[in-house]
């Protein structure tokens, strides 16, 4: 084995084992906050450890499986179509002269704040809260790819084309491996406020997925343990979108990591 | 053979950078381009990769006239032109995987273009351009030396019979510079290539050029040619006769910014 897969190996497993002392840490900080405060609104991670698993019988998981499924559909979704149109813009100086004001108006605005609105317009079901998450990511992975796709350097480009590239060929061999690399670093930078943004979207209209568990049990039962079953559940899937896009990127993009 | 005739490049709304260029490149020739920054050489590079069209006049190469990029001239440039996200090998054998992409078409890729041989190919290169254990890297892990040797490596594996170069060495120090001055008419006698090197640095043009063209501040119609054929030898360096072109080609630079 070479030296550098030695060291890259020997990074990953300090890396992960510095990551389970974090989170052993936190549990410790939670149990300790939990006897000062010595409340029933805070129990304390054994307790809620034992519920989750209780609860993962009887209904989280499935909740959990539709919060993950409309995350995923809305990650398909943009990526689908903002990709090939961040290519496009990206490419051609003209289009995006004509795109990028509307875009520069509409990316800075906080999608969260139009959950009532598409919620009016769809209804109830999956599609509204699909459809906001998409929104989130659809313009920071169209900015990101976008932006990549520019930044290609002129000469790399004149460099390839003097390979014989024609369109398809830098398509193929340059303008997709660019776009790859800043769809994950778009998805890595926004699927944290995608989950958080699927909470308050499936606060309404709707009886099943996380977010609805969540208020269920704390607002409505009055269950805390539940509760904070379904917030764990929740950081799961937070942390398993994060880590599973990070380790793509690593796998996808390893240029990167490499010093 | 590589014939300019009555060439004339202008950018859009610019005066013309070639009025009227004519110039022979014969078979198997080492030429260097010589001149300041502004003066249309990169341009004529360009021209002559078929890059860049010319407004009127021909490039005719072989009896054929050019229409654009032709699968058997090979372009290094100053910075490389490297994939950043493709190892060092990745970044050699990427000509050949666009030739498989689009197979022996005679547009892109040689009619007669042998695709099925690309791994010995490359593994040959890898190894003349000693960047064997360097291939697992990754641009940004090499030093500018090395990425030129990346960068000759996938030119040369293609085949050219033409190698373009635009200040291939510039932003390289001096004694990396050296080595690959000497590398570069070493691979020209092996490979017989025929090769035009662009530069802004008259040593540069001394050492590697065996006819060197000057050219002055645009329009350029007639430039300056100057015959050196004891070029192309390491020892060059250190006889007379390299320091007399140096110092007429000085003389010709100087004299041309005064009349500017």
């Amino acid at each position: 084995m070479s030296a550098v897969a030695c060291v890259i190996i020997w990074k990953v497993i300090v890396r992960r084992r510095d990551i389970l002392l974090a989170l052993l840490a936190l549990i410790v900080l939670w149990q300790i906050i939990s006897w000062l405060v010595n409340e029933p609104i805070l129990p304390g991670p054994v307790v809620v450890g034992r519920v989750f698993v209780e609860e993962l019988g009887d209904g989280l998981a499935g909740h959990f499986l539709v919060s993950l499924w409309r995350v995923l559909a809305s990650i398909i979704l943009a990526v689908m179509l903002a990709a090939p149109a961040g290519i496009a813009l990206g490419q051609s100086a003209k289009l995006n002269r004509m795109f990028s004001p509307v875009i520069y108006m509409l990316y800075p605005i906080p999608k969260v704040v139009l959950v009532p609105i598409v919620l009016l317009l769809f209804g109830i079901g999956d599609f509204p809260k699909i459809f906001i998450i998409f929104m989130i990511l659809f313009f920071q992975i169209l900015v990101l790819v976008r932006d990549s796709a520019a930044g290609i350097e002129p000469k790399t480009l004149l460099s390839v084309r003097s390979l014989g590239a024609g369109r398809r060929a830098l398509f193929r061999y340059v303008y997709l491996p660019a776009s790859l690399s800043a769809i994950l670093t778009a998805l890595r930078q926004s699927v944290g406020t995608a989950v958080a943004v699927l909470y308050i979207a499936e606060l309404f209209a709707t009886d099943r997925g996380l977010g609805y568990y969540i208020s269920l049990n704390g607002s409505t039962l009055f269950n805390y343990p539940a509760m904070y079953a379904g917030v764990v559940a929740m950081s799961i899937l937070g942390l398993g979108l994060y880590f599973s896009v990070d380790r793509l990127e690593r796998q996808i993009c390893p240029w990167r990591f490499a010093k | 053979m590589i014939v300019l005739d009555n060439v004339t490049f202008a950018y859009p709304e610019h005066d013309p950078v070639f009025n009227d260029l004519c110039w022979e490149i014969e078979i198997g020739d080492a030429w260097a381009v010589l001149g300041p920054s502004g003066c249309g050489k990169t341009t004529l590079l360009y021209l002559l990769a078929g890059l860049r069209q010319p407004n009127s006049g021909e490039i005719l190469i072989n009896g054929s006239p050019l229409a654009g990029p032709r699968p058997r001239t090979g372009l290094i440039l100053q910075d490389y032109g490297l994939l950043p996200w493709a190892t060092a090998r990745k970044n050699v054998i990427l000509g050949l995987e666009i030739r498989r992409f689009y197979g022996p078409d005679g547009k892109h890729v040689p009619i007669d273009e042998d695709v099925s041989d690309f791994a010995r190919r490359v593994d040959y290169w890898i190894k003349r351009l000693n960047l064997v254990e360097h291939a697992a890297k990754y641009p940004g892990q090499l030093s500018g030396g090395q990425r030129q040797r990346v960068a000759i490596a996938r030119t040369l594996a293609l085949n050219p019979d033409l190698l373009l170069m635009d200040e291939p060495f510039s932003s390289l120090d001096a004694p990396t510079r050296e080595r690959l001055q000497n590398l570069t008419f070493e691979l020209r006698a092996e490979e017989e290539l025929t090769s035009v090197i662009v530069t802004h640095a008259i040593e540069e043009a001394a050492i590697l050029g065996q006819r060197i063209m000057v050219l002055g501040e645009p329009p350029n119609r007639l430039p300056i040619i100057i015959d050196n054929s004891g070029a192309g030898d390491p020892e060059f360096r250190h006889q007379p006769a390299y320091y007399n072109v140096c110092r007429r080609l000085r003389d010709y630079m100087e004299s041309d910014r005064e009349t500017a």
